[in-house]
């Protein structure tokens, strides 16, 4: 007998603990499904499938797959990321390669299964023409021209008749150069001919919000076309991908519609000593503490250090969570050659606390809930301990080599945008200015006297165009001040700003350190004498300062102007939203609906006898 | 290892895939007599059976398998080879 078949693990196991249905383990959480070999996967799929689905909490999601290859083991393994990752999706598959057919003249089959999105799941074949060897370089513009109108009109298709984001996949470079290296400079080659349609695809991108690229080139690119592509599987199947690639994609576009739906991790959480910076500086000193230029591994600190930094940049927040004196370890950062800085920080616990704990305290410093944060720490006790204790917590495998720390984090796709925002390059500004304000507080005998001093103007008004997208993205992650927890497409927002049988309002509130941007929206619906309120949410950034005041003494004054006489609102509770079950309550509402079923009420406000409530803020 | 012990080790990884936790196996046991066995079911067989055994499928091979103890018999042909 060979090496090989001897080496083969045992069977007994699998036969006793891993039948069907007698399996007792809890449901994986998404980031443990991510870790899990691929064969283990596909071959347990049916049962974790029905394990995830036990999850009474999921949201529904219709995704229409339209594909060029064959996309069912594609779709089973987006379903499994989806539902881990709180979805219940249900798919529409177009038939093998009739994606064509499907976004354009076949829409009409699509718009009764009314899709949250529609994904293009193409490959370099499906592109349809080639260019030729002898091309010049006008006709090789010509020939990019062509296929990108081809793609151009399945887009506008879609988004004319199913109202949806788009998610596309732009392609893999050509696995056979004919001309090997000059094929992707030759006007001719197929590598310079997906190159350009690429960057095609990218501009088209850039200028419209409801079209995403998903980036199959450069994910095809890290795992290489050997462990990529998959011919046998092609031609038998017309999968063209290995079971790993599939996986890959897959969980990519998992992130990416994550993402859409407000699923992004917020916050990074970081340990210091041997995360941060190599050495214990309580024991090393500042001036021991491994980083910069002078050693490799010092080196690699400063590397981590910086990939923070760039997180933080595009609008991630850092925190530090650190088993140290308060005051040594706010001294690593003097370091002069510390990438970060303590201002950098948006929240710093350091103390000899277990670290659930100081978690704790940075989810209600940042007003965050458990599940925006991923904790990287050396230690693996830590890790074992925070993962145990804070199961929505996300923390990575790092590992304990500072080297490897980026390139494990990122293989978590927690931080996966869509798009990036005004309100994201200044979010980390903006918390940073409410640790100062926290600060500010403990001076005060007074809170009234507090929110006087905070200077506080609010602007206040109907959903103007400029905003609809801050709107969407503030109404679908907002989940602890959020009354109803409808969530809204950017289309819906569209229509619900044109349509007169609404009254929309927003909120912005400046203060004394600096803007916290668009804070808080209501949407209410006029149905005769009454303005029922579908939607209020405000940003828990401005949580305690009145904010919802003003947004309510607004919200009357547009409601009598439009009619009505009084305004009704509903509070239906989901595991994150307590902190407003009362909310109605103190906004002076009378309960309505049976008073035995506070889970699920109904308020009612007299607008004859309202008088407005705002006294710290100035309303525009 | 014989065609019957393949079979034995095969009955975990059908089961699991088919999400049919009292299936069982015999030689001339076919797609057509197994409910659930259809081509996307065969799939996640072959990738199963693949990464168990360490073996890459050739195209054709499959394609002339008509029951799993034709199955057993190219997994013991693949796996003595490699």
């Amino acid at each position: 007998m060979d090496e090989r078949t001897t080496s083969l693990p045992s069977l007994d196991g699998l036969n006793r603990q891993h039948r069907p249905g007698s399996d007792k383990s809890p449901a994986p959480a998404l980031w443990e499904l991510r870790s899990r070999p691929i064969d283990e996967i596909l071959q347990k799929r049916k049962g974790l499938r029905r394990k995830l689905l036990e999850n009474p909490a999921l949201r529904p999601l219709r995704v229409a797959v339209l594909g060029g290859t064959t996309t069912n083991e594609l779709a089973d393994l987006l379903e499994l990321l989806l539902l881990a990752d709180g979805f219940r999706p249900e798919f529409r598959q177009s038939d093998y390669n009739r994606f064509y057919e499907d976004a354009t003249v076949d829409v009409g089959t699509l718009v009764d299964f009314k899709p949250d999105l529609v994904y293009l799941h193409t490959h370099f074949l499906n592109v349809s023409r080639y260019p030729s060897p002898g091309f010049t370089e006008d006709d090789l513009q010509a020939r990019v021209s062509d296929e990108l109108q081809r793609f151009k009109g399945m887009w506008e298709s879609i988004q004319q008749n199913l109202h949806c984001p788009v998610i596309q996949n732009n392609f893999e470079h050509p696995p056979f150069p004919a001309m090997g290296n000059l094929d992707s400079t030759a006007s001719g080659g197929h590598t310079r001919f997906v190159q350009e349609l690429n960057l095609a695809f990218a501009k088209c991108a850039a200028a419209d919000r409801r079209l995403l690229v998903h980036d199959v080139n450069s994910l095809s690119a890290r795992m290489g076309h050997a462990r990529w592509f998959d011919w046998e599987r092609w031609y038998a199947y017309k999968i063209l991908t290995t079971p790993e690639a599939s996986f890959e994609l897959a969980s990519s576009l998992a992130s990416l519609i994550g993402a859409t739906l407000g699923r992004a991790k917020k916050c990074l959480i970081l340990d210091l000593d041997n995360t941060l910076w190599g050495g214990v500086i309580g024991d090393d000193g500042v001036g021991k503490l491994q980083i910069g230029k002078e050693t490799p591994l010092g080196e690699a600190y400063t590397a981590f250090q910086r990939y923070c930094l760039s997180l933080r940049e595009r609008g991630v927040l850092l925190a530090v969570c650190s088993k140290n004196d308060p005051e040594i370890a706010r001294s690593g950062f003097d370091h002069p050659d510390s990438i970060l800085k303590l201002s950098h920080f948006s929240s710093f616990q350091a103390s000899w606390d277990p670290k659930p704990e100081g978690i704790a305290k940075i989810a209600s410093e940042l007003n965050l809930g458990m599940d925006s944060f991923v904790f990287v720490d050396d230690n693996p006790a830590e890790r074992a301990i925070v993962r145990g204790q804070l199961p929505m917590v996300s923390v990575p495998e790092v590992g304990s080599e500072v080297a490897a720390f980026p390139g494990l984090i990122q293989a978590g796709r927690y931080f996966e945008m869509v798009a990036l925002s005004q309100e994201d390059l200044a979010r980390a500004e903006a918390y940073t200015a409410n640790s100062a304000r926290t600060a500010l507080q403990s001076k005060f005998k007074d809170y009234g006297e507090y929110l006087d001093s905070l200077q506080m103007v609010a602007e206040v008004a109907p959903f103007k165009p400029v905003y609809l997208e801050r709107i969407t993205q503030l109404i679908n992650k907002s989940n602890q001040f959020n009354l109803t927890t409808r969530r809204y497409t950017l289309a819906e927002i569209e229509e619900i700003a044109n349509d007169h049988r609404f009254v929309p309002i927003y909120g912005r509130l400046s203060d004394v350190f600096g803007d916290n941007g668009l804070v808080s929206v209501i949407i209410g619906r006029l149905e005769e004498a009454a303005l029922q309120l579908d939607l209020w949410v405000m940003s828990c950034r401005v949580l305690k300062r009145q904010m919802e005041f003003a947004m309510l003494d607004m919200l009357v004054v547009a409601a009598k102007a439009a009619g009505a006489s009084k305004i009704t609102g509903r509070y239906s509770r989901t595991p994150k939203n307590g902190m407003v079950a009362d909310h109605y309550r103190s906004m002076g509402f009378q309960l309505v609906s049976a008073p035995d079923d506070l889970d699920h009420s109904t308020w009612e406000l007299d607008l004859s006898t309202y008088s407005p409530k705002t006294a710290h803020i100035r309303i525009l | 290892m014989s065609r019957n012990s393949i079979i034995e080790e095969l009955v975990p990884i059908f089961r699991d895939v088919l999400d049919q936790p009292d299936l069982e196996l015999k030689g001339e046991t076919s797609a057509s007599s197994v409910d659930g066995w259809d081509s996307l079911a065969h799939v996640n067989l072959v990738v199963a059976i693949e990464k168990r055994y360490r073996v890459k499928f050739a195209l054709g091979e499959l394609q002339a398998l008509k029951n799993v103890g034709d199955m057993a018999d190219l997994i013991e042909k693949k796996v003595s080879k490699s």
